[in-house]
């Protein structure tokens, strides 16, 4: 057999319905075959004579018909496989229509008209083929010459001619993907708190990591609750996404186009908040797990009302979110707002939208608000609405309907965002290009900055100074969409950390590690463009509260690696003091023991051992079967011939014998 | 290949050997020790041939396939001559031990005769050089899969089966003969036994070409068994003594 690497498969589970299965433990087996139309699908789920078959897919058959179809045939398929290629189709979303429909705020008490995307549809090209069940493990394969062994091995022994049967030996692939979790989340929960032996085995573990907040003033880290006095604007973005194979979401669009928006706004702000600190406070929020129904933001949220978040729900003065914005379909950006709370004025949008309005002065692109009365989009903001009313805008690039033709897919990468680098230049000197897309998304964080400083009653006259630097937003994307392990990550990142820079792209599923990349990219960027660089020692920089002035409290102090100066070896390491925390962001379900909660999200993952591969023949039944009956041919008429014989022995071997002793 | 083929083959290949484990050295605990004393001989045979292998190719380099091959039919042709030294070393114990064993049984005489001694030695040489041949190809035919992927014969477990099979009957043959030959000093006996188990060696270097291989060698292997029978005292006068005393029997109890 030839062993094969392929990533996998789906592997959540919601509180209520499955969303995707694995494999028996020994295995699935099946005959390859590689589905060559949607006619072709004929073949394994009815004509085919040696069912179950391993269904090879290209990314173009990959659909949500074809899928269907396999699924209700599910006895006759072992397994599909898709071979994920480098070019993407011109349109493709696994996820729903309706993101996160059950879990933002629009209800059946709460505008019920505009619930569950009766209004607008926000992902029209989804087809729903990551929250499907199937019975049989889903692979996929990158495009390679594994891929293309495993074609030729079909070729050679699996094609059907003129109609006939093909011929054992068969060419089969076998997939190991066992997961050991259960059913939905409240029993696979369940069975994880059964203790009766030493080591309990843990099947399913709840989604989540950590959000990650800075602010422009400081907050005493132990000091929780209401803030008298205390006006807080939100600057909001979501760090999470996802893809149908876990290992390679890369949420160009979903994702990464707001943070990195967001990260440079912050940027912006550094200065002008030092010279001139504006009224209210500042906090930016980067919520992971968003995706899987804002598990980030719904715990934030939760934090606040329950008094374990350094401010609560009556601080929030107003909230904007950094949406989808770097694919846009026109010139303009849209400001979108919840009707319901506008309509019954207990929020006053109308500053927030004012500031952000006149903040795009010089700059090549209007802010507009959308013409028809819609919600608001999938965002973190819905989750606080949910809590309380308050103003806030989502800042996108959609009118109505997503821009984004790859939400949350494996396609949404740095070509969804036309991120070209010309091709003779090296990886250093690409992540110093500054390309069209980190120019128009400078604009845009130029904007953010701007409209976040006026609303937090800064100085009117200072705010035309505040610019986001293109060269910065240029380094984040390179960093985040093409490669983290660069000179500029490795500067501001700590040295035990470095070994999570990879020369690919981070991955943005959230995971149930506590420890994914992003997270700790953002925290770290974030604490070196919005804090300050310190003299402090290594050893002083780990208990900064030995010295008068430095107080962990107040804030946290990373050692980073820093640039390797030009005619040295040695890193230029410091000490970064900056107002930037991380806080759990692990669904309040699981705090609260409801998992079959209704309100907050109950994604859980499954536990697995490993996931392999393998290709190989298989021979006919027939054959097999006449081994058999040799065997136990041969072994039934040996102990016939060598009883008659060991009976017959003294007749047979007459010669010179000793009476006593016996014969053959 | 999975189950089916595991059994099957696992048969094929020591059915008959299972058989005259059980009817004819089970019950005569001497008998065990010397099968079991032979396998071990030929365990160390294969033990030092194979040291010698494998010091000539990691000497050389591991790249050159057609060098390996030759180093390989060297190696083989080598363990073939070092398995009938080691055939002929145990029989000089076997006829030492058994006069220590004549002494300190309670029957006049050895217990056991040089004949018996000659077939129990080559049926522990055969089951023993024929687990050696099978157990690898045995556990890799429990899983799903066959061979064939890389352009091999999908008939290779079971004619696997088969060559071990003859080749555990042929090492009892060889037994039997190479002793009686020692006993009666007819040394032109072992040069023939050497022989043709060289010959059984060279026929396998067909494979995959099976009719070429498998044929020739259970022909030998009949060839093999008629002179062991031979020389271990039968004769077709027994047989035929053996058919008429069946059929008084049938006509007495009639």
């Amino acid at each position: 057999h030839r062993f094969i690497g392929g990533d996998s498969i789906c592997i959540l589970r919601q509180a209520f319905f499955l969303s995707c299965v694995s494999a028996s433990i020994s295995g699935d087996t099946g005959v390859i075959h590689v589905l060559e139309s949607e006619a072709d699908l004929e073949w394994p789920l009815s004509k085919g004579p040696n069912p179950p078959y391993m269904v090879l897919l290209e990314s173009s058959l990959f659909t949500r018909s074809i899928m269907m179809k396999m699924k209700n045939e599910s006895n006759r398929v072992a397994g599909v496989a898709v071979v994920v290629p480098n070019t993407s189709p011109p349109e493709f979303s696994p996820h729903t229509t309706c993101p996160n429909e059950n879990t933002g705020v629009y209800s059946d008490n709460y505008g019920p008209n505009l619930a569950h995307c009766n209004t607008t549809v926000w992902n029209p090209r989804g087809n729903g083929l990551s929250y499907e069940e199937f019975d049989f493990p889903v692979f996929s394969l990158k495009e390679d010459n594994e891929t293309e062994f495993i074609k030729q091995c079909y070729l050679d022994h699996n094609r059907a001619v003129n109609g006939s049967a093909p011929q054992y030996p068969l060419c089969a692939m076998q997939l190991f993907s066992h997961m050991h979790a259960v059913t939905n989340t409240p029993t696979c929960m369940r069975r994880n708190d059964i203790n009766f032996s030493i080591n309990p085995e843990m099947v399913c573990d709840p989604l989540g990591d950590y959000n990650v907040w800075g602010s422009i003033r400081p907050y005493n880290d132990t000091v929780f609750g209401h803030k008298e006095n205390e006006s807080v604007v939100i600057a909001a973005a979501r760090l999470d996404s996802r893809a149908f194979f876990w290992e390679v979401s890369t949420g160009a669009e979903g994702s990464v186009s707001g943070f990195v928006t967001l990260l440079a706004a912050a940027q912006a702000l550094r200065e002008v908040t030092h010279e001139a600190p504006p009224t209210r406070n500042i906090l930016f929020a980067f919520f992971q797990g968003e995706t899987f129904d804002y598990i980030g933001s719904s715990r934030m949220v939760y934090d606040m009302e329950n008094g374990k978040f350094v401010i609560d729900l009556d601080n929030i003065h107003s909230v904007l979110e950094i949406g989808q914005v770097a694919v846009h379909s026109g010139t303009n950006l849209f400001l979108h707002s919840d009707p319901v709370s506008r309509r019954n004025n207990t929020v006053n949008d109308e500053n927030l939208v004012n500031n952000l309005q006149s903040s795009t002065a010089g700059l090549s692109f209007l802010l507009v608000e959308p013409n028809v009365s819609q919600p608001l989009p999938p965002s973190s903001l819905q989750r606080f609405l949910r809590a309380q009313p308050i103003p806030g805008i989502v800042l996108a690039d959609h009118e109505s309907a997503f821009n984004n033709r790859y939400y949350e897919s494996f396609y949404d990468n740095a070509a969804n965002l036309n991120l070209t680098y010309p091709s003779d230049l090296s990886p250093e000197e690409q992540l110093e290009f500054v390309t069209d897309t980190a120019k128009s998304l400078t604009d845009v964080a130029t904007v953010v900055a701007r409209a976040l400083y006026k609303q937090a009653g800064g100085n009117e006259s200072l705010v035309n100074n505040i610019k986001a630097d293109p060269k910065i937003v240029t380094q984040m994307l390179y960093g985040f969409l093409v490669s983290s392990n660069n000179s500029w990550f490795q500067a501001v990142m700590a040295p035990e950390l470095k070994n999570i820079l990879k020369p690919s792209p981070p991955e943005y599923y959230v995971g149930v590690a506590m420890s994914s990349t992003p997270t700790r990219l953002v925290q770290y960027l974030l604490a070196n463009l919005t804090g300050a660089a310190t003299n402090l020692t290594q050893s002083q920089c780990q208990k900064p509260d030995e010295l008068p002035n430095e107080s962990r409290q107040m804030y946290s102090y990373l050692w980073v690696q820093g640039i390797v100066p030009p005619n040295s070896t040695e890193r230029d390491s410091f000490c970064v003091r900056a107002s930037v925390r991380l806080t759990k962001a692990v669904s309040p379900a699981f705090e609260l023991g409801e998992y079959a909660s209704k309100d907050y999200s109950t994604w859980t993952e499954s536990r697995w051992k490993f996931i392999k591969a393998r290709i190989f023949l298989v021979a006919s039944r027939d054959l097999e079967m006449l081994t058999l009956g040799v065997g136990v041919a041969v072994l039934f008429t040996s102990l016939l011939v060598t009883y008659f014989i060991s009976t017959k022995a003294d007749v047979l071997f007459s010669s010179t014998r000793e009476p006593a002793s016996a014969a053959y | 290949m999975t189950a089916a083929v595991f059994f099957g083959c696992a048969f094929i290949a020591f059915g008959p050997a299972f058989s005259l484990f059980i009817f004819t050295i089970a019950k005569d605990p001497l008998r065990v020790i010397i099968l079991i004393a032979g396998a071990f001989f030929w365990l160390v045979s294969l033990l030092l041939s194979s040291l010698v292998w494998f010091i000539a190719t990691k000497a050389t380099n591991a790249q050159d396939l057609t060098l390996q091959k030759n180093l390989l039919i060297f190696g083989s042709i080598f363990s073939v001559i070092l398995q009938e030294v080691f055939r002929f070393a145990y029989y000089r114990l076997l006829r030492k031990a058994n006069e220590g064993l004549a002494a300190i049984s309670e029957e006049d005489g050895p217990p056991l005769s040089v004949r018996e001694m000659a077939y129990v030695a080559g049926l522990g040489f055969g089951i023993m050089s024929g687990a050696f041949s099978m157990i690898n190809t045995l556990s890799d035919s429990l899983g799903p899969g066959t061979v064939g992927m890389f352009g091999d014969s999908q008939y290779y477990f079971i004619t696997s089966a088969l060559m071990t099979l003859a080749l555990t009957m042929l090492h009892t043959f060889w037994g039997v003969v190479f002793f009686e030959g020692c006993e009666r000093k007819r040394w032109w006996v072992i040069a023939v036994v050497l022989c043709v188990h060289l010959m059984v060696f060279s026929l396998s270097l067909l494979n995959p070409f099976y009719v070429g291989s498998i044929l020739p060698v259970y022909a030998i292997m009949l060839l093999m068994a008629v002179w062991a029978f031979f020389s271990s005292g039968g004769s077709l006068h027994n047989i035929t003594l053996l058919w008429t005393c069946r059929k008084s029997n049938t006509e007495t109890s009639s």
